[in-house]
């Protein structure tokens, strides 16, 4: 279960924003955006690992600079041990055909010109995954396994809803037979019953075909669901990461507890028990010195003010980075 | 809870759409009432009719559509009152927020222009007793030094600022009731949280009564006393929320608060309601939610259930409703 | 199943209502039927035509309209009609020889700058900025008069400004259509750029320019015939509407009719591709 599939180390991205002409008057340099900030973690053989934090956070640019839309300034991602941004390594297109992504939207990410035939027969003819003659039963077959109906590869995407949708993103990824999965925020755009219809599907097709999914949402209860461990960005930085069940049940980083607590609960009982963070989320082009959530922290001292803390194992809880975690738990 | 007279009552509420010659039934039949400083929640899915529901009450929909029905504000009519006597009551009397902040506030112009244009519109103040009266709501809404920020344009502020922004502008003429809109589903959830307490403790301040559409149980679950569940453009159940959401009766009810996956083992399948909503232009001559439901019978396919009081205020609309203890186990 | 079953009646639908609700148009059923005839008219003119547009007749000169010559003769008693009917050739092939490449290279420059971006683009940029300060007829005139006068040579100049326009439209729609994540999940996917750009990008970035283009065709008979007028493109004795409008202003208060009808000819057949591209904007538009 521990064999990594994917390691990813001291990942930094920054995006500039070009120097402005204020910029040049006051002789400094143009502003960056700064999404990912030394992230480490790895991606084990099997597993489902959960990414979750506030919008901003960085955990979509994550994602994307792991099927290399963004190439990141710092760090690395190795993938079997090979540098995936190597350049020998950039034009090997099985690295794309190995690890997939899945987008949120489900309404931009399929082709509204293409037929889910169409879309389907693509991907496996441009990786030579079947020989021509068997393609159409492959797409038959996967149908088949994102449960649609055969008549489904005669349309357009305009003719499925949305949880349709992403059956059809979900197969198009499959039908290159992936050993990774990357799915940002693959159900948030769906309704609740229909959501739960393709956290299902998921779950099954990784039993099924032994994959390793990514899981990035903002939803933290289907991140619990569907995670077997648990890693929560907040600014660029993971600030605690452990097995999905300690982390939910017992989180020990003051930002998850928050972010835990501020899911509202089903039960009307649990009324006035959340714990409130002050303050917003601040802006990624201003991140605050030292521990970036001393700013809205209650337990916030000189010391986070000044040091960034370390992401350090605990015992038997995964990792945290917090300077005062051994105090507050 | 709930207080003796209401003071909205809406009763047998239709909207109708018409879109390239065929008829849309988006809200059929909705009755339900807000008491002073009750919190009501309209929960449903996407096209489920409750956002039209909620501005059909302030007649926004009866541009697109036609509205019969009957919407008594404070005892008197306002569905078919015209649009220069309802002018009066919408912002002053019942106010208004929407789902993005980002769009419902005019990008030209500043945060206190939009809110004195308000205040000029539904208060007597003079140009000094305004300002003073914006600088008053910001920082009642939670917006750090206030006064500074009244020049600030929208795009300055954050989304959950903005919000706040659009609260402390729908509340600048004290109204008596707030239609809010999925106010939070554009937020992050800390933000989120913020923003319903923001709601909730103006509401128990100002006396005020909310009707909260939301999609997000967990939201209605934490703000709100009662509850009109929608589907299809009916109420399906409507109760006080400790119980509907504890033992809820219908079906659908039942099914939506299964999928949530909250006491579930995890990596195990949820429970989740079979097929999609239908579409309103092909609405079954049964129960709309008859094709998706497990407790279907004949009859379910040729007749349609009222919403029926089971108990004094819980009322639901279905031939087999699930078995109160049974639901309360799920 | 049953999943799917809702959106079962609606698959046979889309499809057909788009082409009923464009038809339904009375504006798009009217340019189809003046941009097919006028295309019949410049296939073959002489189905057409009661005389030989060139035959001189010095026994008929500048006859006004009758039952013979409905649009009269000129000043060669050659039968007015019979000219504005051959000028339909030229005129047509003016619409689409200058036009065609234009499209052609504009959309994949604009495809390229658009997708790529980079210092391509703003090389473009400062290009596109360029040509765009000046009017284009003006520029158009300064190529022929390098080039020198003549049909060919028109082309030539027409294109080489009018690319631009279609690059930058083309350009922005890219762009526009990246902000989709279907062009981020055929990088994802390991597609090729060329299939991203060519397969998945165009075929939902070209409806305006091809709305675009339809406009751009009426232009092309307005630039070509202007320039006819002027003496730069089309040349005499060749039947061209500029030609002709030019060769009848020296009589324009006692044979009207010579520069009348060509011009009505200009204004018929750019109203007609004018119809043509609304009903177009309509038909072309993905839906969902």
């Amino acid at each position: 279960m521990n064999e990594p599939v994917m390691t990813i180390e001291n990942l930094g991205l920054e995006f500039p924003l070009g120097r402005t002409l204020y910029d040049v008057v006051q002789r400094r340099p143009g502003r960056v955006v700064n999404a990912l900030n030394g992230v480490s973690l790895q991606l084990n053989k099997g597993e489902t690992l959960g990414v979750v934090g506030e919008s901003g956070c960085g955990k979509s640019t994550l994602a994307r600079c792991i099927v290399r839309l963004y190439e990141p300034q710092h760090g690395q991602i190795h993938y079997h041990g090979q540098d995936i941004f190597e350049a020998e390594a950039k034009k090997d297109r099985s690295y794309n055909r190995r690890v997939q992504m899945m987008f949120q939207d489900p309404y931009s990410s399929l082709n509204p010109r293409m037929t889910t035939g169409q879309i389907l027969s693509e991907a496996l003819r441009v990786h030579d995954m079947r020989p021509a003659n068997e393609i159409p039963a492959r797409v038959a077959e996967l149908l088949d396994l994102v449960r649609l109906p055969q008549d489904a590869a005669d349309k357009l995407p305009h003719e499925f809803s949305g949880g349709q949708r992403q059956r059809i993103a979900i197969a198009r990824s499959l039908a290159v037979e992936p050993e990774v999965l990357i799915a940002d925020e693959l159900v948030s755009a769906l309704d609740v019953s229909v959501q739960a219809q393709v956290v299902n599907l998921l779950l099954e097709l990784q039993e099924r075909l032994n994959l390793t999914i990514l899981f990035v949402a903002h939803d933290l209860r289907l991140v619990r669901h569907v995670s077997n461990r648990v890693a929560v960005i907040y600014l660029g930085r993971i600030v605690e990461i452990g097995d999905s069940e300690t982390l939910f049940s017992r989180p020990s980083h003051p930002y998850s507890q928050a972010l835990l607590s501020a899911a509202p609960s089903l039960d009307p009982d649990d009324k006035g028990k959340a714990i409130r963070l002050e303050g917003e989320l601040p802006s990624p082009l201003n991140v605050p010195s030292g521990c970036p959530f001393h700013v809205r922290c209650r337990h916030a001292t000189e010391l986070c003010k000044r040091e960034v803390p370390a992401l350090l194992p605990r015992d038997g809880r995964g990792e945290v980075a917090c300077h005062h975690v051994e105090e507050l738990n | 809870m709930i207080d003796q007279k209401p003071i909205l009552e809406v009763s047998n509420l239709c909207t109708t759409f018409r879109r390239g010659g065929v008829d849309l039934p988006a809200v059929r039949d909705v009755s339900f009432s807000v008491g002073q400083g009750e919190v009501l929640g309209l929960v449903g899915e996407s096209g489920s009719g409750k956002s039209v529901t909620l501005r059909s009450i302030l007649g926004l929909s009866r541009r697109y559509g036609d509205v019969t029905g009957e919407v008594r504000w404070l005892g008197q009519d306002i569905a078919s009152m015209p649009e220069r006597k309802l002018r009066h009551i919408r912002g002053r009397e019942i106010a208004m927020i929407f789902q993005e902040p980002m769009t419902s506030l005019n990008p030209l112009l500043t945060v206190g222009m939009q809110l004195t244009e308000t205040l000029k519109a539904h208060t007597d103040l003079n140009r000094a007793a305004r300002r003073d009266r914006a600088i008053e709501m910001l920082d009642h809404v939670g917006i750090p030094s206030a006064a500074s920020r009244l020049g600030e344009f929208p795009h300055q502020f954050s989304g959950g600022m903005r919000q706040r922004v659009m609260i402390a502008i729908a509340l600048a003429a004290s109204p008596k009731l707030l239609l809010a809109d999925e106010p939070t589903t554009a937020l992050d959830v800390t933000i989120q949280a913020q923003i319903l307490d923001l709601i909730l403790s103006l509401a128990d301040e100002m006396q005020m009564g909310v009707i909260l559409v939301t999609h997000d149980l967990g939201v209605v679950a934490q703000t709100c006393e009662n509850v009109a569940v929608m589907y299809a453009g009916r109420v399906v159940e409507q109760g006080a929320v400790r119980q509907v959401l504890g033992a809820p009766r219908h079906p659908y009810t039942v099914g939506l608060m299964r999928s949530v996956p909250q006491n579930v083992p995890p990596r195990t399948q949820l429970y989740s309601v079979p097929g999609t909503p239908p579409s309103l232009e092909a609405l079954p001559v049964g129960c709309a939610f008859a094709s998706r439901c497990q407790n279907r019978t004949e009859r379910c396919l040729t007749a349609r259930p009222t919403l029926d009081a089971i108990t004094d205020d819980r009322r639901v609309a279905c031939f087999n409703p699930v078995a109160a203890e049974k639901a309360g186990a799920a | 199943m049953s999943d799917i079953s809702l959106s079962e009646s609606e698959a046979t639908k889309p499809q057909k209502t788009r082409l009923q609700i464009a038809l339904r148009k009375p504006g798009f059923l009217i340019g189809v039927a003046i941009i097919g005839f006028s295309s019949l008219l410049a296939i073959a003119p002489g189905l057409f035509a009661p005389y030989d547009p060139n035959f001189i007749d010095y026994n008929a000169v500048r006859q006004p309209p009758s039952w013979a010559h409905p649009f009269g003769t000129d000043m060669l008693g050659r039968d007015s009609l019979s000219r504005v009917i051959s000028a339909y050739t030229v005129n047509m092939q003016m619409a689409l020889l200058a036009t065609i490449f234009a499209l052609i290279i504009g959309v994949t420059v604009g495809a390229l700058v658009g997708y790529y971006r980079g210092v391509a683009d703003m090389i473009f940029g400062r290009f596109v900025d360029a040509i765009i300060t000046f009017p284009f007829l003006v520029l158009v005139i300064a190529v022929v008069a390098v080039l020198g006068p003549g049909l060919i040579n028109m082309y030539i100049a027409i294109t080489m400004v009018g690319w631009v326009y279609y690059a930058r439209l083309m350009r922005a729609e890219v762009i526009a259509q990246m902000g989709n994540d279907y062009s981020a999940a055929g990088v994802v996917m390991g597609y090729s750029d060329r299939r991203i750009i060519f397969r998945h990008l165009l075929p939902n970035a070209i409806t305006p320019v091809i709305v675009y283009w339809m406009t751009d065709m009426a232009l092309a008979i307005l630039l070509g015939s202007s320039l006819g007028y002027l003496g730069l493109g089309a040349q005499p004795p060749q039947a061209e509407w500029g030609v002709l409008i030019a060769e009848g202003r020296n009589f324009i208060t006692t044979a009207w009719w010579l520069s009348l009808m060509p011009g009505v000819a200009i204004v018929l057949t750019g109203l007609g591709f004018s119809l043509m591209g609304d009903g177009l904007a309509d038909l072309l538009r993905p839906r969902g």
